[in-house]
């Protein structure tokens, strides 16, 4: 292709290419659904299509994630003129049975389908999976043909870079990667600095364990992370952007380096981004396993090949930071947004959610619930919705504990807060945050002391070691939880906890210190009972064996510990 | 950097004096990366998709290189968690240990397999045969607990499955075994290939 592309003949040959199609079929090739197999159902419809006197009216699509994960391998049969059908829990066997009979030959298979009037589908709001399980995230022309680039190619034609900075600025869009800062107001920030050379990232460090919504929106729709860096770096001046991904996403670098190449033969990345005088690359960065990277100044320290450390800010990065050259960070979940705002316009988007927290936000919803998966919502939502209507209660007939939100950095949110909406500010009150987005359900089975030891052991070990407070404040809060959650803590351990806990906070250098206390605090200030079940009394140390006499079996449980 | 990458490419390939051909694996990726510092980080990824591991050897020749410090290599390199300095076993076992596997009982799978295989997390069985690892969640977490076996995710296994899953695995390697007894440098670069051109 020697000049750029035409979006609109290519978007209309796609549309006629699928008229041409009396019935399709979808199947998710994200890793969950292809660590159940998903590629051997792909397979095994395409082969039974290719070769059958139906080959030119049945397309087999290979898509991104539907959701659902927990109901995978997952397959949606599109026919012209009726319903689609969902089908879960696709195997080999089974999607041998959907091709011969509802591929091929139009009628339903019996295979187990999962009804798309589900809560858990009914409920969502799209916006940024709103190509979700709809394209085939390795074509470029799939993209296209919803419209994809339309907005890049009007704002380099038609708008002022400062005409796209005060768009997002007046759609209300606030960073997705935890903290919330509006997004409109960084993008000026970086726009308004001066050098001859700028840089934007995108943020695709996804480390907190229980989310995965980065990771889907890479996969999934990989031209859409590309358009909104294009659009933000069209925005701002700068000519050069990185996409940051963790090495533990390899399908995801995969799509994207993919999406890259095919975005520059198209002439939508490089000297000329359409025809314009616009100038734009993207380079992808992998990470190598490091949960401290996802803090910008550390992950701009590992682009550049460098220990993932974090600095001190001031200066922020929008001032000076890739190479010394202001720079701006965004996660992938807020960029993805973007392309959308620019074409539907920043009314529509502040029309969606709440006042203060505006248009959707995507959750990866998993632990004790029926249905685990990603969910894109709007914001404002109450947790009951989410977890009893769309996450179908909790399975075996427990009782809802708590739901935990934002990773390490978060907190627990007990049952009597479940009727509140879901945002920013909300989660803040109640000691959690909205973070990234993982939403861990947990039944009453689970021990809310340990689950706090549990993330305190995640952010020792992630613990970059720069800070004293952190680097030997993890250590020796995970002790103190290690011995509550033992049985052998007594009430001073407790004590010691909390006020090591206010230090850290105070004096950390970086957001992965300051916040690793929170799981403590949010779980102590709804759940202290647990803890003080747990500790040894004090009387109990009165005489010198009072211990083995009076907790026989706590004793029991100590000595055995300590013989392994 | 031009200069350096035309001196290069008039030394020829064999830049390593064992001539272990892996090393000529590294150098094209030194080369296509234009011999660049701040890529240092892919071509730890490269180095360890090509050699299993980091050795000390590898660390040296990439810091030479590069021209970085061996200070620097080694710090960056160690500061990563996944990279690994010792040769893996013949098979390896990562659980998952995310928070949706730790809901649904992930710890109890690290134990059965310690316990079977009498290593702790990180460690090799001393005959070389097994390694366990943990990683903070694969993102598969429809599917927990998740446990990846030699490569492949499993996903909804209880403890008991994961040993007989892992025993399988290790049945099926000795059969092959009997076929083709040298697993040979081939291999290896054939996947060091392949990573590299995912990189």
């Amino acid at each position: 292709m020697a000049g750029p592309i035409d979006l609109y003949d290519v978007a209309n040959a796609e549309r006629d290419a699928r008229a041409h199609f009396s019935r399709r079929a979808f199947v998710c090739t994200s890793t969950g659904c292809l660590s159940a197999g998903a590629s051997a159902i792909k397979q095994t419809l395409a082969d039974s299509v290719t070769g059958s006197d139906q080959e030119q009216s049945v397309q087999v699509v290979p898509t991104g994630c539907f959701g659902l994960c927990s109901r995978g391998p997952l397959v949606r049969v599109e026919a012209r003129g009726k319903d689609p059908m969902l089908y879960e829990h696709v195997t080999a066997d089974i999607a041998a049975e959907i091709a011969g009979e509802h591929l091929l030959e139009g009628r339903e298979a019996s295979a187990d389908k999962l009804s798309l009037d589900l809560p858990f589908f009914t409920r969502q709001e799209k916006v940024v999976l709103s190509n979700a399980g709809h394209i085939d995230p390795d074509r470029i022309e799939d993209y296209v043909g919803q419209g994809g680039y339309r907005a890049l190619q009007s704002a380099v034609e038609t708008m002022t870079p400062e005409g796209v900075v005060k768009t997002i600025k007046r759609s209300g869009l606030r960073g997705r990667g935890g903290a919330g800062y509006p997004t409109g107001r960084k993008w000026e920030f970086l726009a308004t600095a001066e050098s001859d050379e700028k840089y934007v990232v995108a943020n695709g460090d996804e480390g907190d364990p229980g989310a995965y919504m980065d990771r889907t929106i890479m996969e999934t729709d990989p031209h859409r992370v590309l358009e909104g860096l294009s659009l933000a770096g069209y925005a701002t001046g700068a000519s050069q952007g990185y996409i940051y991904v963790r090495a533990e996403y390899p399908l995801a670098i995969e799509r994207l380096e993919r999406a890259i190449r095919e975005a520059k033969r198209a002439k939508l990345l490089g000297r000329s981004v359409l025809g314009s005088d616009f100038r734009f690359d993207i380079e992808v960065r992998i990470g190598a396993g490091a949960f401290v990277c996802g803090e910008e100044t550390a992950l701009m320290a590992s682009i550049q090949g460098e220990r993932g450390t974090p600095t001190l800010r001031p200066p922020y990065p929008t001032e000076r930071g890739l190479w010394g050259k202001p720079t701006m960070i965004q996660n992938v979940e807020t960029l993805a947004n973007v392309p959308m705002i620019m074409e539907r316009g920043a009314e529509w988007f502040a029309s969606l959610g709440t006042p203060e927290s505006k248009g959707t936000k995507v959750f990866a919803l998993t632990g004790s619930l029926n249905n685990t998966g990603l969910i894109e919502v709007p914001m404002g939502i109450t947790l009951r919705e989410i977890v009893e209507e769309m996450g179908g209660g909790i399975p075996g007939g427990r009782a809802f504990k708590a739901a935990q939100s934002g990773g390490p950095s978060g907190g627990c949110i007990p049952a009597e807060y479940l009727d509140t909406p879901v945002d920013y500010e909300n989660l803040q009150q109640l000691g959690s945050m909205m973070g990234s987005g993982g939403l861990v359900v947990m039944d009453d089975t689970v021990s809310m002391p340990e689950v706090a030891r549990f993330y305190m052991e995640f952010c020792r070990d992630e613990s970059c070691g720069k800070c004293s407070p952190c680097r030997v404040g993890t250590v020796k809060m995970h002790a103190f939880l290690d011995r509550i959650c033992e049985g052998v803590g007594r009430k001073r351990d407790l004590q010691h906890l909390e006020s090591l806990c206010h230090t850290v906070r105070a004096t950390s250098m970086c957001g992965l210190g300051q916040s690793a206390p929170n799981p403590v605090f949010s779980t102590l200030e709804h759940f202290r009972d647990e803890y003080l079940e747990l500790l040894v009394p004090d009387e109990t140390f009165g005489g010198s064996d009072a211990r083995w006499t009076a907790e026989p079996e706590r004793a029991a449980a100590t000595t055995e510990r300590g013989a392994r | 950097m031009e200069d350096r990458v035309a001196e290069r490419a008039s030394n020829g390939a064999a830049a390593h004096p064992s001539g272990d051909e892996r090393f000529g694996v590294l150098e094209k990726a030194l080369k296509r990366t234009r011999y660049s510092q701040d890529q240092l980080i892919e071509i730890l990824h490269v180095a360890q998709g090509v050699f299993g591991y980091l050795s000390e050897d590898v660390l040296i020749f990439i810091g030479r290189e590069l021209r970085l410090p061996l200070s620097r290599v080694f710090g960056v390199a160690t500061f990563y968690h996944l990279f690994t300095f010792e040769e893996p076993g013949e098979h390896g076992a990562t659980v998952c240990t995310g928070t949706a596997c730790f809901v649904k009982g992930a710890d109890r799978i690290v134990d059965a397999l310690a316990a079977e295989f009498r290593i702790s997390s990180g460690e090799t069985t001393e005959d070389g045969r097994f390694t366990l690892k943990t990683a903070r969640c694969l993102g598969s977490c429809g599917l927990a607990p998740v446990v990846v076996i030699d490569g492949a995710v499993r996903g909804h296994l209880d403890a008991d499955g994961v040993l007989e899953a892992v025993a399988e695995q290790m049945a099926a390697d000795a059969d092959d075994d009997a076929e083709d007894p040298t697993p040979d440098e081939a291999d290896a670069v054939a996947a060091g290939a392949a990573s590299e051109a995912r990189l």
